[in-house]
């Protein structure tokens, strides 16, 4: 990997973790929740800052959702990244993953990056398409879910595999999608709340192809029957029982 | 009847269990299943041969000895004819999947707990909500164990394709686990703690007992963020592991939403706490309101004797 490299960091509005999801009609009613950068984003971010530190070259948050995506993109200034930017085409909803990704690789490719970092999976989706995805169009390589990452002239990675971890350098051009690890993320300090203020959010556009995966519905998990309750230690035996002979499990 | 790929999770050298349950999703789908095997030696591809499905293509190759997303989604596509690709839902079958939806510019569905016709539900909202929507056409889609039942085994017959993709990363070394205890991503039975074990030292009671099921040891985030005994990789929830076993024992853990999000969709769990209004109660199966101590003895000599 080059140094000074240009760096791009995906980041993606979703609700606070906390946020009670509710359902109006057959879809989830977002109206009310309180956004935030998806979780594993922010692991991204840091891992992203850190690459700079040690080589050199820029940052770029890149977002791709509506107006209101803007806050978490002043977030990420905040936290210190160089330039943000956002992906928008008042034509799109519901994008499916190709639709998403094609979009992406687009604005990524025009951006000049040569290493992105994403979360494992965003909040929302649960999905961790995004990443080995993009790194497919772009025609890179791609390592997710990392834990640990080394700079310094070339890039090394730390991933599960069976068994326990790999130690993974990277060359070229390649897309990471981070995991929680061992980073501590930082905190935005106040003057970067205060540049984050100032800040203009790039607002770009590119083509993206029709989704052929539509959404039916969304609906709330299906309820769950009460369970049974005992009161006292003495009863697992009595669990252990219905373990075996009602639930099947054991 | 229209094709389907199933590509076969394979695990430690040898075809995973749940590809059989890749067989029973590709025939709900409508599909008429093939199996492709990602191997460096045909061999494990005889073992992957199912009822309902007609062949099965053995990818050999030396990118398949690590794991490598691109160069296993190159082989893969390269050996596969078109239609719906199926793969398990597990980090890297989701990841080689990904990327072979983008090899051929289709869209990829994650998770998927249920199929009805082309249409297919999955969590979303770390299971706060599901989502179900319809496929026109080929896609790719990862499918959650534990749902569908096993296609009963047949012999394969098998063809054997010889494939390469260019290695585009570089194992320079593996660290072993430091324990020997089975993965919370690769168990049927989870026993985890949380923050209510009141010292690392205490999940040697879990371990006791995971030891009787043949079970994994889980945690929540509040005891690996406490004690630096218990790593990351026992971590279950929204920032660890999301897991689908068929049993799941939470001890002294709350049932915090971002806990739930790891654990919820599985199929029996067992809440041990002493507080009877902790949320974990409202999804567990079976609750036992009391203190680990005076309940796991109890629970360990009970599953021993009718473990033997
Ligand atoms: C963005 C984000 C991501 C997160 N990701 C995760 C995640 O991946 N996984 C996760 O688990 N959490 C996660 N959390 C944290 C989560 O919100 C909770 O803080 C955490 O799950 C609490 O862990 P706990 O239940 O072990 O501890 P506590 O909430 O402290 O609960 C301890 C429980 O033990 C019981 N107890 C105490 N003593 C005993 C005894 N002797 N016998 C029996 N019971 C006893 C208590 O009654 C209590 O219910 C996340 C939070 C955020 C904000
Ligand atoms: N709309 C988006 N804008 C920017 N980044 C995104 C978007 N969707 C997904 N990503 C990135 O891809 C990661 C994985 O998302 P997913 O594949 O949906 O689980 C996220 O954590 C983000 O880093």
């Amino acid at each position: 990997m080059n140094l000074m490299p240009n760096i791009v960091v995906l980041v993606k509005r979703v609700p606070d973790t906390n946020a009670r999801i509710v359902v109006n009609g057959d879809r989830v009613d977002l109206s009310a929740v309180k956004w935030v950068i998806s979780p594993y984003d922010e692991f991204a971010i840091e891992t992203a800052l850190q690459h700079k530190e040690a080589d050199g070259g820029s940052v770029t948050a890149l977002t791709l959702g509506p107006a209101g995506a803007d806050k978490i993109l002043k977030d990420a200034k905040a936290i210190g990244v160089d330039e943000i930017v956002r992906l928008w085409d008042d034509s799109w909803s519901e994008m499916d993953s190709n639709a998403t990704q094609s979009a992406l690789a687009q604005a990524i490719t025009n951006i000049g990056a040569e290493v992105v970092y994403c979360g494992k999976t965003a909040a929302d989706t649960g999905a961790g398409s995004t990443g080995p995805g993009i790194a497919e169009r772009l025609g890179w390589a791609s390592v997710s879910n990392i834990t640990d990452a080394s700079f310094g002239g070339g890039l090394t990675v730390t991933s599960p595999v069976e068994n326990g971890s790999a130690k993974i350098s990277v060359s070229g051009n390649a897309v990471i999608s981070c995991d929680k690890g061992n980073l501590k993320v930082r905190k935005p300090n106040v003057k970067g709340i205060m540049m984050a203020k100032r800040a203009q959010v790039n607002v770009v556009g590119a083509d993206a192809p029709a989704s052929s995966v539509t959404i039916v519905s969304q609906t709330p998990p299906p309820a769950k029957p009460a369970g049974k309750k005992y009161e006292g230690g003495s009863s697992a035996e009595e669990v252990a029982r219905l373990l075996r002979d009602e639930a099947n499990v054991i | 009847m229209s094709e389907s790929i199933i590509i076969a999770e394979t695990n430690k050298g040898s075809i995973a269990p749940v590809t059989a349950e890749l067989v029973s999703a590709a025939i709900a789908l409508g599909t008429s299943p093939i199996v492709v095997v990602p191997c460096t030696d045909a061999a494990m591809a005889d073992n992957a041969g199912y009822d309902g499905v007609s062949r099965t293509i053995a990818v050999k190759g030396d990118c398949f000895a690590n794991y490598d997303a691109a160069s296993w989604a190159a082989a893969i596509d390269s050996a596969s004819p078109s239609g719906i690709i199926i793969a398990a839902a597990t980090p890297q079958s989701k990841d080689v999947a990904s990327r072979i939806a983008a090899r051929r510019g289709l869209s990829i569905v994650q998770d998927v707990v249920a199929i009805d016709g082309m249409n297919l539900t999955s969590p979303i909202y770390s299971g706060k909500a599901m989502q179900t929507v319809a496929l026109s056409g080929d896609a790719a889609v990862s499918i959650r164990a534990n749902i569908f039942g096993a296609a009963a085994s047949s012999a394969a017959n098998v063809s054997v394709v010889d494939q390469s993709g260019d290695v585009a990363t570089a194992v320079q070394e593996i660290i072993a686990r430091a324990s020997t205890r089975l993965d919370v991503a690769e168990a049927n039975i989870i026993i985890s703690g949380g923050r209510g074990m009141g010292s690392p030292d205490n999940f040697s009671h879990l371990e006791k007992i995971a030891d009787v099921l043949g079970a994994a040891v889980g945690a929540s985030r509040a005891a690996v963020d406490t004690w630096e005994q218990i790593p990351h990789s026992m971590q279950v929830g929204q920032t660890g592991k999301t897991v689908n076993p068929n049993l799941y024992i939470a001890v002294g853990i709350s049932g915090a939403i971002q806990h739930l999000a790891g654990m919820r969709s599985s199929k029996y769990i067992v809440a041990v706490n002493k507080d009877a209004d902790a949320p974990i109660f409202a999804h567990a199966d079976y609750g036992i309101v009391a203190t680990w101590e005076e309940t796991l003895p109890v629970l360990e000599s009970a599953l021993s004797s009718m473990m033997s």
